[in-house]
């Protein structure tokens, strides 16, 4: 790497297991500050487990994640949760608060760390909401919401606190063609206007190659490839090949054959 | 058989031994909570209000009912005896000392913990709880001190008016079944009751309180499995949360036992 000052997220061999069977084995990748990088992987492959781990969700058997060059795990509690007010997470399925309405859920870590008065409160929720097309539901409860909205409620979360990092986990699954496509201009918005550092983990390419400044992709609990949308385009490398242009027949499906 | 036999022994000791453990530092880490900031006291009282509250009918209407069968099982033998007055005192000291408090437990539990234990269930499942996390906000504070704080302080209230609702239960029988008068009946309750009763009875529930937000909030944080695992993690908090609550019932009764003869 040319300068280690632009590394904002370093992952450093992680491993992590769950009822012995390694999901993650010795995963390292790092993302500059700024940038997007993409992690595609097959569903189950292990992919939101990495970014539970850079939230500090999981912990890894062994391994190491340094966040700003603080090395996460050995951060004390309230140094930590000080990171992680720099970093959104925008979870599959939306992970809204049920019990809280749609405007509680955008503003809720700014009431819980009551860092500014109600109604600068109310006001960056309102903005958060404009963002991403959903002005004025504020009052709604997350029952009431189709899946997209959801998602869009919960990259509204992410982003009321102005964060440094957005983690994305699948980001346009589920999305009707035009609702992920606007999701993915506004992925590529935040990376343009406010410089947001960026980890998306999706199997959807289209969304990868529009957002992407790298690609990764995780397979088996390794990274096995990393480079430029147009290296992932022009791909040799067999499984990558078949990944990328969703075939059924190739080696991933072959080694997938030995595993039954 | 033998070896499947031990393995199997093997395995229901590690679980319990799993389960104390966790149950423990879900204590301690709702004991440190409960003093660090932010205290959001509407959070408490919400959770207060589901608790106690609304738990408010379901507890009258079953203490009405149990002041009135104990009314009637002891007026069977105290009848024979010839000394019906006795049934006043008989039912006031068993309500207030055991009945009321374990049968409000008990409703609560089933009524309060099942709830907390499936709402935390399926938040786990839908990775609220993780979302918590990356807000942030620690899922112990945010979710577990205010239901530990509700239910170890509604307990108690909830119990002393099921107490008070099972004595006019037995009073309703007295005095229109048994034809004692009304001021006597009253006269040998309180004369009955001393305040060590009263004390070691509502007491423990402190203690029965905790244990259902305590098993509760455990079994919701530790579901696998989507909704059949949300669905068995209610049935397990209110199973061990009664098993717990009798179990821990008489220690109690035998400490006061000996400490207050």
């Amino acid at each position: 790497m040319a300068d280690q000052e632009d590394i904002l997220i370093d992952i450093q061999e992680v491993t992590k297991s769950f009822n012995s069977h390694k999901v993650l084995n010795k995963v390292s990748v790092k993302v500059k500050r700024g940038s997007t990088l993409v992690i595609l992987g097959r569903s189950g492959c292990g992919k939101s487990v990495l970014l539970k781990h850079i939230v500090g969700v999981l912990r890894p058997e062994s391994g190491k994640i340094f966040i700003e060059g603080k090395d996460i795990f050995s951060l004390p509690d309230k140094e930590f949760n000080k990171l992680r007010l720099k970093m959104g997470m925008v979870f599959q399925g939306g992970a809204l608060f049920d019990s809280l309405s749609v405007g509680e859920n955008v503003a809720f870590s700014l009431i819980e760390h009551d860092s500014l008065d109600s109604k600068q409160i109310w006001e960056r929720a309102e903005e958060a909401l404009s963002m991403v097309g959903l002005s004025g539901i504020e009052s709604l409860m997350p029952s009431e919401l189709s899946g997209g909205m959801k998602k869009r409620v919960a990259l509204a979360r992410a982003i009321c606190i102005k964060p440094d990092v957005i983690l994305y986990d699948e980001p346009t699954t589920g999305m009707d063609p035009i609702t992920a496509d606007s999701i993915n201009e506004l992925m590529r918005n935040l990376h343009d206007k406010l410089k947001v550092t960026s980890l998306v983990v999706t199997h959807d390419m289209k969304s990868a190659y529009r957002i992407a400044d790298r690609i990764a992709m995780l397979y088996q609990g390794k990274i096995i490839f990393e480079g430029t949308p147009l290296e992932v385009q022009n791909t040799t490398h067999p499984i990558v090949y078949q990944f990328v242009n969703g075939l059924a027949q190739g080696p991933i499906t072959e080694t997938a054959g030995h595993f039954r | 058989m033998m070896t499947e036999f031990l393995i199997s022994i093997g395995q229901r000791v590690l679980a319990f031994l799993y389960f104390v453990g966790g149950i423990s530092k879900l204590a301690s880490q709702t004991f440190y909570f409960l003093f660090i900031p932010p205290f959001k006291r509407q959070r408490i009282l919400l959770e207060a209000k589901k608790a106690g509250l609304d738990s408010l009918l379901i507890v009258s209407v079953i203490s009405l009912f149990i002041g009135v069968i104990l009314a009637l099982q002891t007026a069977y033998l105290m009848q024979r005896l010839g000394s019906e007055i006795y049934i006043a005192s008989i039912v006031a000291l068993s309500l207030v000392r055991e009945m009321g408090p374990v049968i409000t437990s008990l409703v609560v539990a089933g009524r309060v913990g099942s709830a907390i234990a499936a709402e935390i269930g399926s938040m786990q499942v839908t990775e609220q709880i993780d979302a918590l996390e990356t807000l942030a906000a620690n899922p112990v504070q945010y979710l577990v001190v205010p239901r530990f704080l509700a239910l170890s302080l509604m307990l108690p209230l909830l119990t002393l008016f099921a107490d008070i609702i099972g004595i006019i239960g037995g009073w309703l029988i007295c005095v229109f079944k048994l034809g004692i008068s009304s001021s006597m009946y009253l006269q040998v309750t309180f004369d009955a009751l001393l305040f060590k009763d009263l004390f070691t009875g509502t007491f423990k529930t402190v203690f029965f309180g905790m244990i259902i937000a305590f098993v509760s909030c455990y079994q919701g944080f530790n579901v696998e499995g989507g909704a059949e695992g949300v669905g068995r993690a209610t049935k397990q908090a209110v199973v061990i949360s009664f098993i717990l609550i009798i179990a821990c019932d008489c220690l109690f009764t035998a400490l006061f036992y000996f400490i207050f003869p």
